[in-house]
């Protein structure tokens, strides 16, 4: 097993630069997931560490050794695809040992490795099928089935389950996680889907156009998003941002929103007098309350069960609230939201970024 | 019974009913024979006629043929006059023997041509791939009445007039142009993610094009290897050019150049030739029709 290390990297495709400079340590035996909206180059840049896609400008080394140069066979690495990539004329035992063949490993071995995978993902009474005749999940565990068998350094998993139904997605994402905590070997990951980001990962990057936007374990970038990007994207709901100018003036520091309202400065937020800043609460921070608080209409109510979701509207702007208890509002009410300063973010507007102490 | 009424009494009678319409009207008899046994038949008709007529005067006595009073789509005493003749008094067997041997070497050889060049252009994505697959294709629109010519100067400067090898490298120059793009077409429906998987497997490129790219892609051999077949079976310019000796001729040219004397026509001989000419094409399209209409529809299904 073994780290893999991303300096500096940088990838051209004609005159369109989609990754640029990117640095990433990920450790031995780490479940690293790379996350971000479409186009932000995560898949870029799993291809380039299995040696798929040329790398421009910088380093990627696997185990210590720089592999910009090495062919993807002599990388060591495995790697799952989104539509799992099965050959459709091989039997899963075929699938499972085509790379173990070619790597001219004994009979006996080949045939012992294939069969501890196959107990492994619970296939072995379907060795013999052909991959046309498997469910979806079958198949993605024979995706992964060929690539344990080959025991390498690194799994990529490239949006491995975005072909699955929703509760199929949930079951094998448990299955991933699982198999990696017996495996215990490094793997990069790529999603869309900021779930299965924080349910499966040891740490998480977050990626836009082409750079880094944070690099954290899934609660450290729950708590502390370092701009509006990471904030909005990780967490669902989504977090609500609204506007306001800062007052840091007076005797208690706050954040003055249109049409009067105030609420107090964030407990860990520090703020220039009269800057522009954006008050970030989630969802699951706010409170139905009064004093310093929010003025707002509430638009919709959808009870879940465990939680109720309410949408209100606060100055136009729409804001979601998660809420333990059964609601008793009703659409049209006018209702207080207390943020919970505890946990309540404070970003520059101009920039997105963080604004702390 | 109109569609409104239909569709009323459906609405009555409840949706399964409704759920049982759709295309069935089509299945009442008179409309079946009108909108399938009809069309069907013209087709059937016009496509088997040629080989009726060939059939019938193959085995026709000339008398007959040339009577004006005998029914012309009957026999009314058949004869194997024309088949002995065709046999035993013509070199027609060796024709067929070296058509064979010319279409079944000239299709091997393109066949290995083509899906190197295909898999290169399509997959390899050398630098100027796409204008080598642009001028691939325009060759193949060079028109071969034209191509004979520097050609027929090429075959005697090697030495190879009056053999069937001159047909054998001649044919390529057809056949290649045009597998290559039939098999550029069929190799692009391989999902590329099944190359890059074997690639990180450990596979060379060689490896991946014979155990996933070729395996997957047996239809589109199939079709490309029948094509180039019937191309070369049925081929008549390069065969009249390059070939004089009648121990050496295929059968289109053969049966023209010897069962037509002048202004005389040997019909029956002719036919019977032209039949047994075209019957192992016949038999080789029956067997691997399925393969070659998905072969030139593409797409390979997980």
């Amino acid at each position: 097993m073994a780290g893999v290390t991303i300096t500096a990297v940088r990838k051209w495709f004609g005159s369109t630069q989609v990754i640029r400079g990117v640095d990433i340590e990920i450790a031995d035996g780490e479940f690293c997931v790379l996350v971000g909206p479409s186009g932000c180059g995560k898949s870029t840049l799993l291809r380039m560490i299995a040696g798929l896609e040329q790398i421009t400008e910088g380093e990627i080394a696997i185990g210590g050794k720089v592999v910009n140069r090495v062919l993807p066979k002599e990388r060591d690495i495995a790697m799952v695809f989104q539509n799992y990539a099965l050959y459709p004329h091989m039997t899963v035992r075929d699938n499972m040992s085509f790379a173990l063949k070619l790597a001219k490993l004994g009979r006996d071995d080949i045939e012992k490795r294939v069969a501890r995978a196959a107990e492994i993902l619970a296939l072995s009474s379907y060795l013999d099928r052909y991959p046309r005749q498997l469910s979806g999940g079958q198949r993605q565990r024979v995706a992964m089935g060929r690539a344990i068998v080959r025991d390498p350094q690194v799994f990529l998993f490239d949006e491995p389950l975005s072909n699955l139904d929703a509760k199929l997605r949930v079951q094998m994402r448990t299955e991933i996680k699982e198999l990696h905590q017996r495996l215990r070997t490094t793997s990069i990951y790529v999603t869309h889907d900021q779930i299965e980001a924080m349910t499966m990962a040891d740490r998480i990057v977050v990626m836009r156009d082409g750079i880094v936007e944070q690099i954290g374990d899934p609660l450290e970038l729950y708590d502390t998003p370092v701009n509006t990007f990471v904030a909005g994207f990780i967490g669902s709901p989504a977090m609500n941002l609204v506007p306001g100018i800062a007052r840091t003036g007076g005797a208690s520091p706050g954040v003055e929103f249109e049409g009067g309202a105030r609420l107090p400065l964030p407990r860990t937020a520090r703020a220039v007098d009269g800057g522009r800043v954006l008050y970030g609460m989630r969802p699951e921070h706010c409170m139905l309350g009064s004093g310093a608080s929010l003025p707002a209409e509430v638009v919709v109510v959808e009870p879940t069960g465990a939680d109720t979701q309410l949408f209100c509207r606060f100055n136009g702007q729409e804001l979601s609230l998660l809420i333990r208890d059964r609601a008793t509002c009703r659409p049209g009410d006018r209702v207080a939201l207390v943020p919970d300063l505890d946990r309540a973010h404070l970003f520059d507007a101009a920039s997105g970024a963080r604004l702390a102490a | 019974m109109t569609a409104a009424h239909e569709t009323q009494a459906g609405v009555a009678a409840g949706r399964a009913v409704v759920d049982t319409q759709g295309m069935n009207y089509l299945t009442s008899l008179p409309r079946r024979v009108v909108t399938v046994w009809v069309p069907l038949s013209v087709f059937v008709v016009v496509l088997l006629f040629p080989f009726y007529w060939m059939a019938m005067t193959a085995f026709k006595p000339d008398a007959e043929l040339l009577s004006r009073a005998a029914n012309p789509f009957w026999i009314h005493s058949p004869t194997l006059a024309h088949v002995k003749h065709l046999l035993f008094e013509t070199a027609y067997p060796s024709w067929l023997w070296n058509t064979v041997v010319v279409s079944v070497v000239a299709t091997v050889i393109s066949i290995f041509c083509s899906v190197l060049a295909a898999y290169a252009i399509e997959r390899l994505r050398f630098r100027g791939s796409r204008y080598v697959g642009m001028a691939i294709f325009l060759a193949y629109l060079v028109p071969p009445s034209i191509l004979f010519i520097p050609l027929a100067t090429m075959v005697t400067e090697l030495h190879l007039f009056d053999t069937r090898l001159a047909l054998i490298l001649t044919y390529p120059t057809f056949l290649i142009p045009f597998c290559t793009w039939l098999l550029m077409g069929y190799f692009k429906s391989i999902p590329l993610e099944l190359e890059e998987c074997a690639l990180i497997d450990g596979a060379s490129r060689l490896q991946i094009l014979i155990r996933i790219v070729l395996p997957l892609a047996v239809p589109g051999l199939i079709s490309a290897g029948i094509f180039a077949f019937t191309l070369s079976w049925n081929e008549f310019i390069y065969a009249l050019t390059f070939i004089s000796s009648s121990e050496v001729k295929t059968v289109p040219v053969g049966v023209v150049t010897e069962l037509v004397e002048g202004d005389i026509y040997h019909w029956g001989p002719l036919m019977a030739g032209a039949l047994f000419g075209s019957l192992p094409v016949a038999i080789l399209y029956s067997f691997f029709v399925e393969y070659y209409v998905s072969g030139l529809t593409g797409a390979v299904k997980e």
